[in-house]
């Protein structure tokens, strides 16, 4: 037995970095692992596309009446040998061409509402939570005030009062969506506001504006991005109700909401007319979620290391001391 | 030379309790399997107080509550054999294990506060399981709680049965725990550090008064702690654990007078004294292994400041060091005792 | 000050802010003879209404009257319910008051949106347990989706999708209308849709937090069983944020119940104030607004009274209560 050994110091394990860098490269491929999330993406991605380019794409003069194929159902052909794809309405015209075009109207006021309300909101809540005080108070009674009204209801009456139509909506959805935007924004200027980063900064002598453009907001920009896109679907779905209330867009341009609305006379014979603009509403909604929730789960900094470093074999030990 | 069991001592002894024969606990992760607890043995005769000393992480609770059967079991795998009353507790039926809990055997806990329901009045937690077994009337259930609570010293008990455990002190609630605990009179009581979180002085009370009702009840006492002060004062037997595994187990005046394994001389030594030498306290250097990096041969040698080749290479076994006294250290014997 | 009072005194702010919006949006921002005969009306059809209104007072005499009026129940009268859309009708004097029609039509609505709110929420606090119970399960999953899918469906394309199938398609319930209990099924089931997956959801996140909590192991080691632990213990320490989101989901239902019944042509509230808005009917519309803005604070102050119930805590606090 060789000599105790009593000069080396005891050992001290080194615990090696877990932590994989954080590139824009390893959230494509953990969006990749997560099959439901990476279909949700390529479809609203298709769906952009479908919406910007629909003069070019879609097959069909969404329009423009043809009498002579009225009502033929989904995959069918009409008696003058246009084949289409999801069906045609009442005069004729294709429904997937309508489709692409109306997902340019759902799409554009969802987008725009919720960056509207969003600008609003964030401002308002930063503001609140940077500043304290009166404002703070102020605002989220505000908040709390207007959150707890049922807000499709007072949508419909100013509708009602100023007239329907799209720059109308988008100023309601400004008016009734900015609370949800302001109270996380203020809840998360609140917690950063106590990080040192913030008053080191603050000790170098920046300016508010400064301390909020450049280190608080792009701190904030992760939970409100998942947010944002949240409210997209929100927004989508009010103007469909909106729409197929009368108070939304109106004639002669056309939201899935709105051909929902026409569709419904015919429902007994021409099913298709309501089911397919309403599955779209349905599947882009969905899509918008999901991607939401994995945007949720991946900045999450406990749940992180799930999903970018990857795993070994459940089934392996990791000592084998035996 | 053959590893013994720490139950086949010299002499007659009354058939154990409790017979834990190789317990091993391990857990899946995303990260492959990591063992908590690595095939450990002991014996709890009735009405002693054993102790059991580690630092977090070291397994001393994680194998209690296998035992308990409170590992959920995917993720978590015990196997070997735990006997009470001559059955095998883990290859029970969940139905009979768990009328095993409360009535046989209980547990208390660390943080008595967030151990109890904040909704439920202290009076309903402490006859729930009593009153469920002895399925008598609300008004009886009653009355055992405030039985139960004057004994375990919680003043006023008629007026405070129906109040709530936040509007209790941490020692009174580690009071209440106690109480729930004894309402079904069990054999075994097992303590996951009671006191740590409790000042000194209410420390000493709950202590005293452990040791009191297992006194008057025969009751058996599983101390978990990683407080040796309170080891040395209160248990019978005592047992070291590091790194999931047993390291030392000893009858507790033969531990503290001659400690055989390095890392009890290193805790020992560590213990701040009255009487010692003023100066830097000693530490002993390095951290415990984490879940998943156990060294290869005996788990403390990195630590240690004995170690020779042998101890990076094989992993020591328990061996008789004393009468009832028994070390896992392959060079145990030949260390001169301090 | 006790909780509760505060809180009902909050309510009562709201529902005066809510009010004087009405007013505002109303009479302001709207010219309410324009809106009631529309742009094809006369000058003078116009100003004989404003005089008749009382239009032309100043306005904060007009935010008194209004606020007075309302005090006494006084919404106005409608010229247009039950009567054709002619210009002329809304010169004359009388009409039906207003309040009384609205307040007959709430007990359908309340048959509709508690029927849904009943089975939606049951169906959902089992659901959200068992899938905390089995994490990862395949009712877990089911839970997970069912709940994503209520979210993102626009609940009057549910209720016509329903018609479809089984209306038309199957023929076995009725297409719409008010009578049988045939006809509140599939109405209810389209109104439950979303409650469903929003309280399952938190049901199940909130359980999910609970059962990792401390006091779970405890009184599992205590040996209660297992179906005690999740129902009696878990369940009670959730129930706060359960009874918000079904708090929350409540006044949904409410507002929800307007698509719905336009859908189903279920005489309620909501149809009502649908059709009113057609039919420019100012009065009914704001008295429709009101009542069910009312009803909807009045279920937020109902829900934060059943906080103080479930959570001994919420009351203790306000008290100051320490051993």
């Amino acid at each position: 037995m060789s000599a105790v050994d009593a000069t080396t110091a005891p050992q001290v394990e080194e615990d090696h970095d877990r932590a994989a860098a954080i590139t824009g490269r390893a959230y494509l491929s953990a969006l990749m692992r997560d099959r439901v999330a990476f279909v949700s993406a390529v479809f609203l991605g298709l769906l952009l596309i479908a919406a910007a380019g629909a003069d070019f794409l879609a097959p069909f003069d969404p329009d423009k009446a043809n009498l002579r194929a009225r009502f033929v159902p989904p995959l069918g052909t009409a008696r003058d040998g246009g084949f289409h794809l999801l069906g045609t309405d009442e005069l004729g015209r294709d429904l997937f061409s309508r489709l692409m075009h109306g997902a340019r109207v759902s799409m554009s006021i969802g987008l725009l509402g919720a960056i509207c309300s969003g600008i609003a909101g964030i401002t308002l809540g930063v503001l609140a939570g940077f500043y304290r005080g009166l404002l703070e108070d102020l605002l989220m009674r505000a908040v709390d005030g207007m959150m707890a009204l049922p807000s499709l209801l007072i949508a419909l009456f100013i509708l009602f009062v100023i007239g329907p139509g799209f720059g109308n909506l988008i100023l309601i959805f400004t008016l009734l969506h900015w609370m949800v935007f302001a109270r996380m924004a203020r809840s998360l200027t609140l917690t950063h506001q106590q990080s040192t980063y913030i008053t080191a900064a603050r000790a170098i002598g920046g300016s508010d504006a400064r301390i909020i453009l450049t280190h608080l907001l792009p701190n904030m920009v992760s939970p409100l991005i998942v947010l944002f896109t949240l409210e997209i679907a929100v927004l989508i779905l009010s103007e469909a109700s909106l729409s197929f209330l009368g108070f939304g867009v109106q004639a002669p341009q056309s939201s899935w909401g709105l051909m929902i609305a026409r569709g419904r006379e015919y429902i007994s014979s021409a099913w298709w007319l309501v089911v397919m603009p309403g599955a779209a509403i349905f599947l882009t909604a969905l899509a918008l979620n999901l991607v939401a929730a994995w945007a949720r789960a991946i900045t999450d900094p406990v749940q992180r290391w799930r999903w970018l470093t990857p795993p070994r074999g459940k089934n392996q030990p990791i000592d084998d001391d035996e | 030379m053959r590893a013994m069991q720490p139950s086949e001592t010299l002499g007659a002894t009354p058939a154990p309790l409790l017979d834990v024969r190789d317990l091993r606990v391990t857990f899946e992760t995303p990260h492959g399997l990591v063992k908590a607890v690595g095939g450990v043995s002991w014996t709890l005769a009735p009405g002693e107080t054993l102790g059991i000393i580690g630092e977090s992480g070291s397994g001393k609770s994680v194998g209690l509550e296998a035992i308990m059967g409170l590992i959920k079991t995917p993720p978590g795998h015990v196997s070997g054999e735990v006997l009470f009353e001559g059955r095998n507790v883990l290859t029970m039926p969940e139905r009979e294990r768990r009328q095993l809990r409360g009535e046989k055997i209980a547990m208390i806990f660390q943080d008595a506060m967030s151990a109890l329901n904040p909704s439920l009045t202290v009076g309903t937690q402490i006859a729930e399981v009593y009153r469920l077994r002895r399925k008598c009337s609300q008004a009886e259930a009653e009355r055992r709680a405030i039985e139960l609570m004057d004994r375990v010293k919680i003043p006023s008990a008629k007026t405070r049965v129906g109040n709530y455990p936040h509007e209790f002190s941490g020692g009174m609630c580690q009071r209440v725990m106690i109480a729930t605990a004894l309402a079904l009179g069990p054999q075994i009581l097992i303590a996951d550090e009671p006191t740590t979180a409790l000042d000194v002085t209410v420390q000493r009370q709950i202590m005293t008064l452990l040791a009191e009702l297992q006194r008057e009840d025969g009751m058996a006492l599983v101390l978990i702690t990683h407080d040796l002060g309170l080891v040395a004062e209160t248990v019978d037997r005592a047992m070291v654990m590091y790194a999931g595994r047993l390291v030392e187990s000893a009858p507790v005046s033969s531990l503290f007078d001659a400690p055989s394994h390095p890392y009890t001389r290193g805790l020992i030594r560590s213990m701040p004294r009255i009487d010692g030498a003023s100066g830097a306290l000693h530490a002993i250097g390095g951290t415990p292994p984490a879940a998943g990096r156990m060294p290869k041969g005996c788990a403390f040698h990195p630590r240690c400041e004995m170690r020779v080749d042998r101890c990076r290479v094989d992993r020591p076994v328990l061996r008789p060091m004393d009468r009832d006294h028994f070390a896992a250290c392959h060079i145990a014997k030949e260390t001169p005792r301090d | 000050m006790p909780y509760l009072l505060r809180r009902f005194l909050q309510s009562l702010l709201l529902l005066f802010v809510l009010v004087s919006f009405v007013f505002v949006i109303g009479r302001i921002i709207g010219d309410p003879a324009l809106i009631m005969l529309g742009t094809s009306a006369s000058e003078t059809a116009l100003d004989q209404l404003r005089e008749n209104l009382g239009l032309n007072q100043p306005i904060w005499q007009q935010y008194l009257v209004f606020l007075g009026d309302l005090m006494q129940g006084d919404f106005g009268v409608s010229f247009r319910y039950g009567f054709s859309m002619m210009p002329s009708d809304a010169l004359r004097s009388e009409g039906t008051p207003v309040l009384p029609i609205v307040l007959e039509r709430l007990p359908a609505t309340f048959l509709l949106a508690g029927t849904s709110l009943v089975f939606a929420f049951s169906l959902a606090v089992v659901l959200g347990c068992l899938a905390a119970m089995h994490p990862r399960s395949w009712i877990d999953n089911l839970v997970n989706v069912i709940s994503l899918a209520s979210v993102s469906v626009v609940q009057f394309w549910l209720g016509l999708i329903l018609i479809i199938v089984f209306s038309v398609q199957l023929g076995l319930l009725p297409t719409g209308g008010f009578g049988s209990w045939q006809h509140l099924v599939l109405p209810a089931l389209t109104l439950a849709a979303r409650p469903l997956g929003r309280i399952s959801q938190v049901v199940r996140s909130a359980m999910l937090d609970e059962l990792s909590k401390p006091y779970i192991s405890a009184a599992r080691a205590k040996g209660v069983p297992e179906w005690r632990v999740v129902f009696v213990h878990a369940l009670k320490n959730a129930s706060i944020p359960i009874v918000t989101i079904t708090g929350d989901e409540l006044s949904q239902l409410l507002t929800g119940a307007m698509l719905v019944e336009t859908v189903f042509a279920w005489p309620g509230v909501g149809l009502l104030l649908i059709d009113s808005l057609g039919r420019r009917d100012l009065p009914m519309v704001q008295a429709g607004i009101c009542v069910v803005a009312a009803l909807v604070i009045l279920v937020n102050l109902a829900v934060d009274f059943a906080y103080t119930v479930l959570n001994p805590r919420i009351q203790m606090d306000n008290r100051g209560g320490r051993a």
